[in-house]
């Protein structure tokens, strides 16, 4: 047993007995996981995000450290590598934007392996980039997918992903027993999958369990649970939609209500949220606003051409060669040294001069 | 500094992407939809439902889905409720003889929680099944 990922096990399946059995008890603490906690969650977010955000702005970046992956633009006839080695701004956004849309440093990752003989080969590994593309364009779709609940009239791209989504009708029927009515998304699966992939990763791999911190666990079994309630929710404990939207629409509109009904599981599932918002700020979570500033992604590779100047240097007084000598002259000329500008007393014997 | 104009846009976009729930929905209302039963909804059955009314509200896609899969696979058509009533399984005849009103009575919640069931692609609003 790992007591890293016992942890954050153990604060995700009680924070999830706490709001269950919370919720069940009175209208209180429905108020207080339905309106109070989402309102406290949101703001902490993006105050916590924007003051995140704040401190990398005001941080120097004292080198050009820029990572590389190809050849610099130099001569004219060695041929440079213009994204992977941004030479100019346009080509630092064409690689950022690449390495947010497709994950391309994960897309590198290899693997080291010896082989008898004995060989070292590196192979490519690319499960973890697989498994993290699966996660956040999952996430994001069931983030978006998700508007339904926030607007009225709810927007015509929404029910479009919504129909994009549950494209697949998977539909498990029997006698007694059904799945599928409310159509399948598959985000949803995908995601709950691929949030079980990267946590088996982090525990079967040995190297990848051995930096694996309690805080790489806790936001995975978070979102786990998130995935899991809201699965839960649509396919097997069914609640009731419409008192579920009018209770977000209600907060979206700062009329917040908490509507008869509502199963204690949807109030699990909105706490999982919130703490997932407040959690966010604080956490390793922040890459999404972290990649921007990273400077060894968002600087130009260009030191060749231009200086990178220091913005930690501040005016220095230094003292020249030629104000020392001004000093010294006298005591340089007597104790025999040569001395760049002669002094006046004693004129230089060249005088004549040529004409 | 140029980076400063970045960051406060990128900071505008960050916050107004999160904020899309409440400017899009300023000034709307958007209250629970209303549900009107007919008359002949209110009176027959003593104006209960086959199920009970919460049963009803959040797990009625999943009782249809059983009874087609009753009639079309099984060719059975009676349905028996929990006080031991029978009724034919039928969404035309038995759900739409009451709720015949699908506009003030099915799409009302299903356009709130933007659902589009495919029953309708099939079943039409109010017609007598011929057996």
């Amino acid at each position: 047993m790992n007591l890293k990922y016992m942890y954050s096990l153990l604060a995700v399946i009680v924070l999830f007995l706490v709001s269950y059995i919370l919720a069940g008890t009175g209208m209180a603490f429905k108020v207080l996981f339905g309106i109070i906690l989402p309102y406290a969650a949101l703001l902490t977010f993006i105050i916590g995000f924007i003051s995140r955000i704040r401190n990398w702005a005001r941080s120097a970046v004292p080198f050009r450290i820029t990572t590389t992956c190809g050849q610099q633009k130099s001569l004219p006839w060695i041929k440079p590598n213009a994204i992977d080695n941004p030479f100019s701004k346009g080509a630092v956004v064409i690689r950022m934007f690449l390495e947010i849309v497709l994950f391309r440093s994960l897309f590198r990752n290899t693997r080291l392996k010896m082989k008898a003989g004995p060989k070292i080969t590196y192979n490519l590994e690319i499960f973890l980039w697989v498994g993290a593309l699966a996660f956040h364009y999952a996430f994001l779709t069931v983030l978006l997918r998700h508007l339904r609940f926030f607007t009225e009239p709810v927007p015509i791209l929404v029910q479009l992903l919504e129909t994009v989504d549950s494209f697949f009708r998977i539909e498990i029927l029997y006698d007694i027993n059904q799945f599928g009515l409310p159509g399948v998304y598959i985000s949803g699966l995908v995601l709950l999958a691929a949030v079980t992939y990267l946590f088996l990763r982090r525990v079967f791999i040995p190297n990848v369990k051995y930096i694996s911190l309690a805080a790489d666990f806790f936001p995975l079994f978070l979102i786990f649970g998130i995935a899991f309630t809201g699965i839960l929710m649509r396919y097997v404990t069914k609640i009731d939609v419409v008192a579920a939207k009018e209770l977000t629409m209600g907060l979206v509109s700062f009329h917040p209500t908490i509507p008869e009904g509502l199963a204690s599981i949807f109030y699990v599932h909105i706490f999982f949220v919130s703490i997932l918002l407040v959690y966010f700020p604080f956490s390793k979570l922040m890459h999404i606003g972290g990649i921007f500033f990273s400077p060894t992604r968002n600087m130009t590779a260009d030191t060749r051409a231009t200086r990178h100047i220091n913005p930690w240097n501040y005016p220095v007084h230094v003292h020249t060669y030629e104000e020392y000598e001004d000093e010294f002259r006298e005591k340089m000329v007597e104790a025999g040294l040569p001395v760049v500008k002669q002094p006046v007393e004693t004129p230089p014997e060249e005088t004549e001069k040529k004409e | 500094m140029s980076e400063k104009k970045w960051i406060i846009a990128g900071v505008v976009i960050f916050v107004t992407v999160v904020a899309f729930p409440f400017w899009f929905n300023l000034g709307k209302a958007a209250p629970a939809p209303e549900l009107e039963l007919t008359e002949k909804a209110k009176e027959l059955n003593h104006g209960k439902c086959v199920m009970p009314t919460d049963y009803m509200q959040s797990e009625h896609m999943q009782l249809l889905d059983l009874w087609r899969h009753s009639v079309v696979r099984n060719a059975k058509r009676t349905f028996v409720n929990s006080s031991g009533q029978e009724f034919n399984m039928s969404l035309s005849n038995t759900c739409l003889e009451c709720h015949s009103n699908k506009a003030e009575f099915c799409d009302r919640c299903h356009d709130y929680a933007s659902v589009r069931p495919y029953c309708w692609d099939c079943h039409i609003d109010t017609p007598k099944e011929t057996e």
